[in-house]
This record gives C-alpha cells, sequence and structure tokens, in this order.
C-alpha cells in the first residue's frame, strides 16, 4: 500500500513540473505586457515596477527565481492588486471554493447513490426508469443553464430563496450548490446504479442472503462496498470538474470564491494571478485524484498489485 | 476516418451479420431513432441557415426591442429587436461546428496515438501512454481559459484547444482494442505476408476497433459542446458579432427577469441537442455491444 502511494506521489511531481512549466511560457509569451494597458506611465516608474516583478531580468533567471518562490510557498505579488499578493486573493477565495464545491459534492452523494442505488434494486421498472430519466435530464441540463433557471423559478417567481451572495443570507447557498452539484449527482446515479447490479448478482451477496441477513443489511452494508467502487474512481475526475464547474456557478450566483476571481484575473490579465491560481488548482486537483486512487485501492484490493507493476 | 473505409467495410461484411445486427438492434431503440433524427434536422438547418432564416442576421430594430414569440417572430426577439429564431439559427451553426470540428481533432489524434501505441508495444508503447496519463491529471478546463487570454479569442484556437483536450480517452480507448486485435490470426497473417505497420493498422487494426471509436465519438461531441457553451458563457470563447448557443444562454441571463423567453430558448434548443446525442449514444453503446466507453 504504502509503495502504491508513494509511486503515485512520485508519478505526480513531473506533472506538476509540466503545469507550472508551460504556464510560466504561456504568460511571459502572452502578447502584452501587464503594465502596458495603464496609460501616461513614466519611463522610470514602469522600470521600477519592472524590476520589483523581476520583469528586466532574463525570462529563465524569473522562472528559477520563480520555482525557488514556489517551494517556499510564495506565489509572488498580484499585477493587478498592487499591495496583494496572489497568496492573500487565494487565501481569500479558497475556503468559499472548498466550501461551496464540498456542499455541491454533498448534494451529488446523497441525491446520486439514492436515486442509483433505488433504480438499481427494480432494474427495468419504474423504479428504475424514473430515477435514471431525471439522471438523464440532469446531464443535458447544464450548470449555466440550470443556475438561471433555479434563479427565475425560486429566487424570482417563488421568492423562496435568496440569488446572490455566499453566507449574507441564510439559505443563500443552497441554489449555488444545487446547481454545481446536479450533474454530478447524475453521473454518480449511473455509476452506483451500474455498480450496484454487477454487485447483487455475486456469490457473497447470495451467501449472505441464504445466512438470511435482512436484506437492507445486504444492500446496504454487503452491496455498497463493492457497489461504489466505480463512485469513489469518479470522486477524483468529480471534484476537478467541481473547481472548474464552480467558475460557472460563482459567475452566476456571485460567490466571491476562486472560480470568480480566476475569470476575472483572466479578464485583467492580470498573470501572476492566473498562473498563481493555475498552479494551485492544479496541485489541487493532483492530489485528489491520488487520493480518489488510494481510496479505490483500498477499497478493490485487486487493484493494488495492478497499479504497483505498471509503475 | 474516411466514409470510404466504412462502407468498404461494410461491403466486405455483407455475409456476417455483425453490423446488419447492430444496426437492427439500434433501429428499435426510439429514443436513439428520435435523437439521430433530431441531430440531422439541426445539422441540416445548420447548414442551411443563410437561405432559410426568417431574418437577417445583423438586422436590428431598436423601435421594436425585446418582444414575446408572435406570428411574425416565432421565438420573439431580443433587445435590440432582433428575431431569437434567427439567432439561434446562426449560433448554432458555430455551436454545432465546433462540437463536430473538435470532436473530429480529438478523434483524429487519439486514433493515430493509440493504435501506434498499442501496435507497437514494448518501449515506444510505455512513453507514450505515460505521456497520456501525465496530461490526464492536468486540469484542462483550467488551461483552455489561460489559452484564450494568451492568445486572445480566436475560433480556431478553440477547436484545436477543445480537441486536443477530448483526444485523450480515446487514445485509451482505442489502444486497449489494438492490443487484443494484433494477437489475431489475421493480423498475424498480414505481418507475415509483409505488410508494413501503417498499412497494417490502416486496413485490418481501425475498421475491426470502428465500434467502440463510433460510440466514444458520438459521445465526445456533447461533452464538447459543453465545453464551448462554458467558454462563451464566461466571455472566453465565441465573440460578438459571432453568437453561439452558450453566448445566446448568457445574455438570456442577464435579462431573464424582464425577458425570460431570451434565457429559454436558447437553453431549450441546447438541452435538446445534448438529449439527442447522449441518446444516440447509449443507443449505439447497446447495438455495437461495446462495453466501458464512458460510464
Amino acid at each position: 500500500m504504502w509503495r502504491f502511494i508513494g509511486s503515485r506521489l512520485l508519478q505526480a511531481i513531473p506533472v506538476l513540473l509540466v503545469v507550472i512549466t508551460v504556464t510560466f511560457f504561456l504568460v511571459r509569451v502572452a502578447p502584452g505586457g501587464p503594465f502596458s494597458s495603464e496609460k501616461a506611465v513614466i519611463p522610470e516608474v514602469k522600470a521600477a515596477l519592472e524590476a520589483q516583478y523581476r520583469l528586466d531580468r532574463p525570462v529563465l533567471e524569473q522562472y528559477i527565481a520563480y520555482l525557488g518562490d514556489l517551494i517556499r510557498g510564495d506565489l509572488g505579488p498580484s499585477f493587478k492588486y498592487p499591495g496583494r499578493s496572489v497568496n492573500e486573493l487565494i487565501g481569500a477565495g479558497f475556503p468559499v471554493t472548498a466550501e461551496l464545491a464540498l456542499y455541491a459534492l454533498l448534494v451529488a452523494l446523497l441525491i446520486g447513490v439514492g436515486a442509483g442505488v433505488v433504480a438499481s434494486l427494480r432494474p427495468n421498472t419504474a423504479q428504475d426508469y424514473i430515477p435514471m430519466s431525471a439522471a438523464m435530464i440532469g446531464i443535458c441540463i447544464p450548470s449555466l443553464l440550470l443556475g438561471p433557471l433555479l434563479i427565475l423559478v425560486f429566487g424570482i417567481y417563488l421568492d423562496w430563496l435568496p440569488v446572490s451572495g455566499w453566507g449574507d443570507m441564510p439559505g443563500d447557498k443552497i441554489l449555488p450548490a444545487i446547481t454545481l452539484g446536479a450533474v454530478y449527482a447524475a453521473y454518480i446515479a449511473r455509476l452506483s446504479r451500474a455498480g450496484m447490479l454487477e454487485v447483487m448478482t455475486q456469490d457473497y451477496i447470495r451467501t449472505a442472503r441464504a445466512k438470511g441477513i435482512p436484506e437492507w443489511r445486504v444492500v446496504v452494508v454487503h452491496g455498497l462496498r463493492g457497489g461504489l467502487t466505480p463512485v469513489v474512481a469518479f470522486l477524483g475526475p468529480a471534484f476537478a470538474g467541481l473547481l472548474s464547474g464552480s467558475f460557472v456557478v460563482e459567475t452566476i450566483f456571485q460567490v466571491p470564491g476562486l472560480g470568480r476571481f480566476y475569470v476575472q484575473a483572466a479578464f485583467n490579465r492580470d498573470y501572476t494571478m492566473i498562473l498563481g491560481a493555475t498552479v494551485f488548482l492544479s496541485s489541487l486537483i493532483v492530489v485528489f485524484n491520488l487520493l480518489s486512487d488510494v481510496l479505490n485501492a483500498w477499497m478493490n484490493p485487486r487493484l493494488r498489485s495492478r497499479a504497483g507493476q505498471n509503475t | 476516418m474516411s466514409t470510404t473505409s466504412i462502407s468498404a467495410l461494410v461491403d466486405a461484411e455483407q455475409g456476417s451479420s455483425l453490423w446488419r445486427d447492430a444496426w437492427l438492434r439500434l433501429s428499435r431503440n426510439r429514443p436513439a431513432l428520435a435523437g439521430f433524427a433530431v441531430l440531422t434536422l439541426f445539422v441540416l438547418v445548420a447548414i442551411l441557415t443563410p437561405w432559410v432564416a426568417p431574418y437577417d442576421y445583423a438586422q436590428q430594430n431598436l423601435e421594436l426591442g425585446a418582444t414575446p414569440p408572435s406570428a411574425d417572430h416565432w421565438l420573439g426577439t431580443d433587445i435590440f429587436g432582433r428575431d431569437l429564431l434567427t439567432q439561434i439559427m446562426y449560433g448554432g451553426r458555430i455551436s454545432l461546428a465546433v462540437g463536430f470540428i473538435a470532436t473530429a481533432v480529438a478523434l483524429l489524434i487519439g486514433v493515430s496515438w493509440g493504435a501506434i501505441a498499442g501496435y507497437m508495444g514494448g518501449r515506444i508503447d510505455a512513453v507514450m501512454m505515460r505521456l497520456v496519463d501525465i496530461l490526464y491529471a492536468l486540469p484542462f478546463m483550467i488551461f483552455i481559459v489561460l489559452l484564450m487570454v494568451v492568445f486572445g479569442r480566436n475560433m480556431l484556437l478553440l477547436f484545436l484547444a477543445i480537441g486536443a483536450v477530448e483526444w485523450l480517452t480515446m487514445a485509451r480507448i482505442m489502444r486497449a482494442q489494438v492490443q487484443s486485435l494484433r494477437q489475431q490470426e489475421f493480423v498475424e497473417a498480414a505481418v507475415s505476408l509483409g505488410l508494413s505497420p501503417l498499412a497494417i493498422i490502416w486496413r485490418h487494426v481501425i475498421p475491426n476497433a470502428l465500434g467502440p471509436i463510433i460510440v466514444y465519438t458520438t459521445l465526445t461531441v456533447p461533452s464538447v459542446m459543453l465545453l464551448e457553451a462554458f467558454l462563451s458563457f464566461l466571455g472566453l470563447g465565441v465573440q460578438p458579432p459571432e453568437t453561439s448557443w452558450g453566448l445566446l444562454i448568457s445574455f438570456g441571463t442577464e435579462t431573464m427577469e424582464e425577458y425570460p423567453w431570451l434565457l429559454f430558448f436558447p437553453g431549450l434548443v441546447l438541452a435538446i441537442t445534448l438529449f439527442a446525442l447522449n441518446f444516440l449514444g447509449d443507443g449505439l453503446r447497446d447495438a455495437l455491444d461495446v462495453r466501458g466507453a464512458k460510464d
């Protein structure tokens, strides 16, 4: 197990290095320097600014210095908000995004696993078709459409829930969490249905039933552990999707999270912020993929040896 | 994948019933057929838009402003008095084009990559697939946003960037197919006849791996279209005066309180297209009995 985790960690390092390098040089070759938009900057001021951001040095030197800063956990100053560091901006935005992603994941897991298991108990009956049709609807109505529709119905027509903000009013976290989680609920419903259908025909389930264990216990205790393996494997990619999905959801509901900062930084050409946020988000995604793999290997011992051989 | 090789394959397979069976199974699947019909209709309309659109694309009517659906404007007009149906038709040209072209890019890269890796095996395979593993771990959505910022928002880049993201799974599926195929007698026979690896891959391996490729391609189109909608919604994709469904939804959202139809109809068209593609993809998967392509 530890060897497995170790080999996966070693694989993560080149991935992160590729991300950092590619992002760094992409940002450097971008047309228009970060200060070219400011009109009538006195040459001395511009030179001072460039010196402050190390832009007067050769690119390779900048790159090495940036890597050095990164190792110390310093993502540098923001181009757009003088005096604020990228660390501060991420520190302000990330907790909000993390909270949103967590609620969305909870929504997705509760609804998704519930619907999937219910559907799998009586395949090809109404009990199967209704939740699975709902899942299909969830997949085909993307968040950028679902969000505005929910706002229109629950925020404006029914006037039940606030439509923007985060933590300002009671209930303003409900609509963003549902909007972000809906698609994943749909995928998880499909995955858990397929997983349960496969597991429930296996011998150990028959044995459990033969021992006279109540059916709900067979399903919940014996079935779920095997049946949810595909869901656990999906959690890593789902987390990456939740983070990028938060770009849209935070924009729709005006949630002051990292996704919204990132989109704003993209519009403002705040290159250090983009660079820092990309590095930060990539590291997070790599870590979560790793966690998802480890969890999956723990639940499914056969994968461990196979993964060990590959590396 | 050219159509000639598909039809050549179908001709060659006249005797056996694999493709005819698949067609029979598909034709009994009502949702898949409905999906196929809707897609055909949308694609036809998109191609013929310049001739069938009820109004001129750029024609504004500021005095008219936003009006709900009426006999003159079936889906209403936007705040500039432009006909919404016309907007949706022109937007569909771009949304569908992005969907199909970017998928074609992904198909081309993924199939060649996977076929070469799977056929060569050994060290070449290991290096090529390790590269795919590394790319898999990258947060691509973030990268596309970055690319659009750095290089400006141009359509060609959008096609390439989205295509470059989506080829990875295709490469994995193709490699798995090729690995199982190259052990078969007919491939060994081709090798002993002295055919070059490229000829074997093109003539014998790819046609036999068509099923999973077709299925996965059908399922890639909706995810590509979503990506485009997502970017345009954020203002990082298609730019005015061009339009796309994602962009129309984005504008519709801004005024949805006063003019809900501006959000509703573009959203409906996008959702219907996604439904059609997903039903067709699921139907094809069942008909061709492909396992493991997405969920």
